[in-house]
């Protein structure tokens, strides 16, 4: 694409360009009633875990298996995943195409980066502790809600590198921009359910025991 | 074809109503089973393990894929039309909640032919639903066949919220939303809340009884009062949800056959919502005898009778609203009719189990089964008839025939309170439930009799309205716009059955009870909000099939994964999660393939759209 095309492009698109059609904002809304549902599917597994995490049977308990600096540097990491996601936005807000591939693969990396991070916490737990899925109830509610938000993880990496792919070749559109948003959106929420992993599984079992 | 890949609401509805009918057809089945090897004592009809299968999937198949999918039906056919819309939010996903419904249907009912059906109670409670005590894979098809028919629903809650907060016609504001609209919209809310709950207490249960978790199993540590916590905070929401659609219909039927507005319109929307509210604030209250003590017992019993508020502004409303009106009692109307003082009864032995100390003794008897068939057959099934009959003509151009309308409903309800009313007093005498056979002379013997005969009774009404859709059927279609000639709401003012694009032009909304207003305003028609012009479709597509039959392999894949087949290459494919992986890959194929092709829909221009247009 030369400037000047990129440029007649910039024109073309208004301002909120994920907003511009009842399809874009019936997406929007209807992601935004999707995350209501996974809250309250985060909420129950929560729940589980707070009920289970000190039936620890004959396994080990919290304080003996988690290293808080590993869980604090993917905390990190996909905060700050979260941050590059919003300048994503931003990007696409100014009709800055380039800006903002580079933002949504900054933001795939990090994701990763953090996956990469909690495959390698899990291999640790099952090699040299045989912690695994059976091992107590603890155990089981800690590998739950962990792989859950693990799988959603997985899938907003893939899904936005999809997406990067998708942008690139058909460019930012009213038909396109939707679909960015709602993956930021998706990456936003899955971030703060982090949050609260990081805080009621690592930082109680850690530190309150 | 045309079927497996419509996108139309009015379709799919027709898919719903014939697949829920389908599953509410095998579920009265197995209802009368359950009759027959009760209807002497020691009778060795059936055994234990079936008794069990029996009630299970009785329970099961009627609530997840009898009467939700019938409800879904009524919605999808009338919703756009009562908000004057030309479709739903996103007609993708409403084909792709369809689907995983069936596959998900379907997979639970498989477990009959591959080696037992779930047999641990529809509650399917740890640990009589573990491996331990449940051995057969019939609770895996519970678990994996709930979970994708479970992610249909969800889908259909969300698509209906959006599609009333977004697509309803100019001047159509919430507070002018015709009854059956509203208790639709917060039915979708509901489950938008409460299905994620569900959802997950299936998958810890999948993942005890395939990959060995702790979760309920007391020796890892795991507690199965959280089974029950877990399942309770859906299932009782899951009641509501259930009734609201059905106190929608009864209000737009009996203000409909009363000539009058519904009395107290903004009280029964308040109440609506507010008896949603308490829906989730009371599942305990099915726990009353798990010992959570004297404090959790009076506060849930407190929170569970607080509900007869609410819900007591509606009857009242619905008796003021045939005060004084001019009654037709037709057969939609007799159902409306019937129901009310139907589920009166119903809500008050629900009042009685929701005391504490009252519950202790009424706890798993008869009075208990009795009670919850007032509320979802004497409350729900005749709201469904009576929303099938009055909607029937507007879905499908044809007015269902009076007389045989009317048999249906006699024998309908005289079977159904002489199965059930006779059950209060056998559990107040102390016949237990889930229990296969009982001993002769303890007082039950006749009211088993007389309950069989009953429940026979409204197989026969069930009948007599499969006869009257044949014999219906078979006639010529052609129906007025409003057959009932008292129509109120925006789906009358449009052909029977409607058009693909269902109106021309989107009307505009002058008050509540749209139609109705404008008809005494001497109009024929809606004032149209908008000029004649293209109108968008969304194409047709084969993917939500394809993605639920993925969904479906990868589930029987999940199931068998520990198994030992005696075979390398089966035991290949299972254990090593081969099927698993297929399955998923095609779903998620499917998804990448629907994302990646940005669907441009099609457009129905004005000269083939018929019929001469209003200017605006």
């Amino acid at each position: 694409m030369t400037t000047l095309q990129a440029e007649q492009a910039t024109e073309n698109l208004p301002h909120e360009p994920e907003k511009a059609t009842l399809e874009g904002r019936n997406k929007i809304l209807g992601f935004w009633l999707f995350l209501a549902g996974e809250a309250v599917l985060f909420g129950t597994l929560f729940a589980t875990f707070l009920t289970l995490r000190n039936q620890v049977a004959d396994g080990p308990s919290a304080s003996e298996l988690f290293s808080l600096p590993i869980t604090a540097v993917a905390t990190l990491i996909l905060l700050v995943s979260s941050l590059t996601s919003v300048f994503a936005i931003q990007a696409m807000h100014r009709a800055d195409k380039k800006s903002l591939l580079t933002w949504l693969t900054v933001t795939v990396v990090l994701g990763f980066s953090f996956l990469c991070l909690e495959i390698y916490e899990f291999y640790e737990y099952v090699v040299h502790y045989g912690y695994g899925m059976t091992t107590s109830a603890f155990s089981s509610a800690f590998y739950t809600l962990v792989g859950f938000h693990g799988a959603h993880v997985i899938f907003g990496i893939c899904w936005i590198s999809l997406l990067i792919g998708q942008v690139a070749k058909k460019g930012l559109t009213v038909v396109t921009a939707p679909k960015v948003y709602v993956s930021a959106m998706y990456w936003h929420f899955v971030d703060v359910v982090w949050v609260f992993v990081f805080t009621v599984v690592y930082l109680l079992g850690k530190v309150v025991g | 074809m045309d079927w497996l890949t419509t996108v139309d609401h009015k379709k799919i509805a027709t898919l719903y109503l014939i697949a829920g009918g389908f599953f509410f057809g095998i579920g009265g089945i197995e209802a009368l089973l359950i009759r027959v090897q009760l209807w002497k004592p020691m009778n060795t009809f059936l055994n234990a393990q079936q008794f069990n299968e029996l009630i299970t999937m009785h329970g099961t198949t009627m609530i997840f894929l009898g009467v939700m999918p019938i409800i879904f039906a009524i919605m999808n056919a009338v919703i756009p039309l009562q908000i004057g819309a030309r479709d739903v939010a996103f007609p993708f996903l409403n084909s792709l909640g369809f689907w995983t419904f069936l596959f998900g249907g379907l997979l639970l009912n498989l477990s009959w032919f591959m080696g037992g059906a779930p047999d641990g109670g529809w509650t399917a409670y740890a640990p009589l639903s573990s491996t331990t005590y449940s051995t057969t894979h019939g609770v895996d098809f519970y678990t994996i066949g709930l979970q994708i028919a479970g992610l249909g629903t969800l889908i259909g809650g969300i698509n209906f919220l959006a599609t009333i907060i977004t697509m309803r016609a100019p001047g159509m504001s919430f507070m002018r939303m015709p009854m059956f609209t509203w208790t639709t919209f917060v039915t979708s809310a509901m489950i938008l809340f409460a299905f994620p709950a569900i959802t997950v207490g299936l998958v810890l249960l999948s993942f005890d009884r395939i990959l060995g978790a702790n979760f309920f199993n007391v020796e890892g540590g795991g507690n199965p009062v959280l089974w029950q916590h877990i399942f309770w905070i859906f299932g009782h929401p899951e009641v509501y949800i259930l009734i609201l659609p059905a106190f929608g219909i009864i209000s737009e039927v009996v203000s409909t056959f009363s000539r009058k507005r519904l009395f107290g319109y903004s009280s029964m929307v308040f109440a609506t919502i507010l008896i949603a509210f308490l829906g989730f604030m009371v599942w305990a209250h099915h726990m009353f005898t798990t010992g959570m003590g004297p404090v959790a017992n009076a506060l849930f019993a407190i929170a569970t009778m607080l509900i007869a508020v609410p819900t007591g502004i509606k009857i009242f409303n619905w008796l003021f609203t045939m005060w004084g009106g001019q009654i037709t009692f037709n057969t939609a109307n007799l159902f409306a009719v019937g129901f009310i003082p139907t589920f009166v009864m119903g809500g008050v032995t629900g009042v009685m189990l929701g005391s504490a100390p009252a519950d202790y003794q009424f706890h798993d008897t008869y009075f208990v089964v009795a009670h919850f068939h007032y509320v979802i057959v004497g409350g729900l099934v005749l709201g469904l008839f009576s929303g099938l009959h009055y909607w029937w003509p507007k879905m499908f151009g044809r007015v269902l025939n009076e007389t045989l309308g009317k048999i249906e409903f006699w024998t309908f309800i005289i079977g159904f309170h002489l199965t059930f009313f006779l059950q209060h007093f056998l559990g107040l005498i102390g016949m237990q439930r889930r229990v296969y056979t009982y001993l002769p002379n303890q007082g039950f013997d006749m009211m088993n009799v007389l309950s069989t005969i009953g429940a026979f009774l409204m197989g026969v009404g069930v009948i007599v309205f499969l006869i009257n859709i044949y014999i219906t059927a078979r006639q010529p279609a052609g129906v007025e716009n409003d057959p009932w000639e008292d129509g109120r709401t925006l789906e009358w003012s449009i052909p029977s059955p409607p058009p693909e694009y269902n109106f021309k032009q989107l009307p505009l909304v002058r008050g509540l009870d749209a139609y109705w207003k404008e008809k005494m305003a001497g109009h024929k028609e809606m004032t149209p909000a908008e000029p004649v012009g293209p109108i968008h479709m969304p194409s047709p597509t084969i993917i939500p099939f394809v993605m639920s039959v993925g969904l479906f392999i990868a589930g029987l894949g999940f199931m068998f994964t520990t198994d030992d087949f005696g075979n390398s290459f089966l035991n290949f494919m299972f254990n090593k999660y081969i099927v698993v992986i297929i399955g998923l890959g095609i779903t998620f194929g499917s998804m990448i393939v629907h994302s990646l092709n940005d669907d441009p829909g099609w457009h129905i221009e004005p000269e083939e759209q018929g019929g001469k247009g209003v200017e605006a």
